[in-house]
């Protein structure tokens, strides 16, 4: 496929949001493209979900343009806690904001590897559980636009890294565009296409190597940031190809 | 012996019970039982109207608990008190008009206890059809906004994400609100609508793992409440709108010890 040809599916252009006069975050820019994961990073309260709300137009009083050019938009929240006293199984959650066949309901489960816990209770879900059932939920109907905000929280180690694996394979597969939202950059390198890190506003983006370079980027996060991305790129080494891209074992 | 007006009361009650179950289920789920209550006390402002314009009770309460639903939305925006404190304030300020203009139209006589409880007997054949007209569009209604009422129930968020525009849902569903509580005022009374609202889907949540269950259940545990509390009232001549919410909480008591045993089986 041609790279230049990518349809655009959601643009930001120097965006930002006031509440009561507190700026969360101020004159953001980017773009996602079908098939290209975009991932944002950034301390707490740097404003990295703030962004991903506005680039799915939740906020409607921001400041600059936020242009969605797609309609089927998956979406995983950062927090989502649901009542008691609403009674839903992973099944009901499944169809919350689609008409699905059983079928790809089974398929989506089975891809976040919950497909036993479809008759379960949603309030009967450990943390993690949970989290994979968002997943399963959002990428059901095989969406253009997928936002996830902190996928991973509350999962293993070992299903952390399964999750991002699986993630790249969603963006290549249904050759989706994604916006990703993560703390840390080391886990997602591989996965992603462009990073953007933020910290109220944008601080550095480009590459996910380039910015893991940027001396912003390192006094951001200080001291431990660089040293466990210097132990990465130790390894990073082993699995970088000729012409730069990047490969995963 | 049946008489027709204990006929009437029934067709009402069954149609009443109808459209409570589904929206006493998202009232409980959203948390607007307080809200709902609040809606309900202004009824007694909206059927003050009635009697001084001579217009049709429902249609009137209709009118007021809708504007005192756009009342508390602007309030929230003017100021900064919990949700609940300007509730409470919208909840009794109206009933407090209600009486006074109530007591300027002094040369009309008016069953205030019908009013606030529930009156068996005022039950006509145009309330009938109101109930029933007015509960059928209800149900669509509700049908109509159910998907993206329960999303955005489920999470604001992901359902203005996914393109669900949960704020028309909950804008319609407020307005389905006041007409429940237009269409049911007068069987049940204003005091008690709440409970006919509350009790039957809380009952329906002890005993219901899904949602559709739970509608179900709620809708049932109305019908079962309407049908016991008007026979009963009839048997031991004991109010019409106090003795259903009465069948109603016996139901709930059952619903409680199912729910423990399920509980316990869970463990």
């Amino acid at each position: 496929m041609n790279k230049n040809n990518k349809k655009t599916l959601v643009k930001v252009e120097k965006a930002g949001l006031k509440i009561n006069g507190k700026s969360l975050v101020d004159g953001v820019s980017f773009e996602v493209r079908q098939g290209e994961i975009v991932t944002l990073i950034g301390p707490n309260g740097s404003g990295k979900s703030t962004t991903a709300k506005i680039a799915l137009g939740i906020h409607n009083n921001i400041e600059g343009v936020a242009k969605k050019f797609t309609d089927k938009i998956g979406y995983v929240p950062q927090k989502i806690s649901i009542d008691w006293t609403l009674p839903i199984r992973v099944i009901d959650f499944m169809f919350l904001t689609n008409d699905l066949k059983n079928e790809q309901i089974n398929v989506a489960l089975n891809l976040t590897g919950v497909e036993h816990l479809k008759q379960k209770n949603v309030s009967d879900l450990s943390g993690g559980e949970f989290q994979r059932v968002l997943i399963a939920r959002a990428i059901a109907k095989k969406p253009e636009f997928l936002v996830l905000d902190e996928p991973v929280q509350g999962v293993d180690f070992k299903g952390e890294i399964a999750i991002y694996e699986l993630i790249k394979k969603i963006s290549e597969e249904f050759n989706c565009g994604i916006l990703l939202i993560s703390h840390d950059l080391h886990m997602v390198m591989s996965a992603t296409d462009y990073v953007i890190c933020l910290n109220g506003h944008v601080c550095c983006s480009g590459k996910p190597h380039v910015v893991a370079q940027d001396n912003r980027y390192k006094e951001l996060f200080g001291d431990r940031a660089s040293k466990v991305l210097t132990l990465y790129e130790h390894k990073h080494d082993h699995t970088h190809s000729q012409d730069g891209t990047i490969n995963r074992k | 012996m049946l008489n027709d007006f204990f006929i009437r009361a029934l067709v009402a009650g069954i149609g009443i019970a109808l459209v409570t179950g589904p929206c006493g289920c998202f009232i409980i789920w959203r948390r607007f039982s307080f809200f709902a209550g609040t809606l309900a006390h202004s009824a007694l402002l909206g059927v003050t109207m009635a009697v001084f314009f001579e217009i049709n009770i429902a249609f009137a309460v209709f009118l007021i608990s809708t504007s005192l639903a756009i009342i508390l939305l602007q309030l929230q925006k003017k100021t900064k008190l919990p949700n609940d404190a300007l509730l409470g304030l919208l909840a009794h300020a109206s009933l407090a008009v209600g009486l006074v203009i109530l007591g300027f139209l002094s040369s009309i006589r008016f069953d205030i206890m019908g009013l606030l409880f529930g009156d068996i007997l005022a039950v006509n054949q145009i309330d009938l059809m109101f109930i029933w007209i007015g509960g059928a569009l209800i149900l669509v209604i509700l049908k109509i906004i159910w998907k993206p009422l329960f999303a955005s129930t489920v999470n604001y968020e992901l359902a203005e994400a996914e393109g669900m525009k949960p704020d028309r849902a909950n804008a319609i569903f407020t307005i389905l609100m006041a007409a429940i509580i237009a269409i049911s005022i007068k069987i049940v009374g204003l005091l008690l609508i709440t409970g006919m609202l509350i009790i039957p889907a809380a009952m329906a949540r002890n005993i219901s793992n899904n949602p559709q269950q739970m509608v179900f259940l709620s809708v049932v545990g109305g019908l079962l409440s309407v049908v016991i509390g008007l026979f009963s009232s009839l048997e031991f001549n004991t109010p019409s709108g106090p003795s259903i919410i009465t069948a109603a909480l016996i139901l709930f008591c059952f619903s409680l010890i199912k729910f423990k045993k399920y509980s316990e089986l869970k463990k």
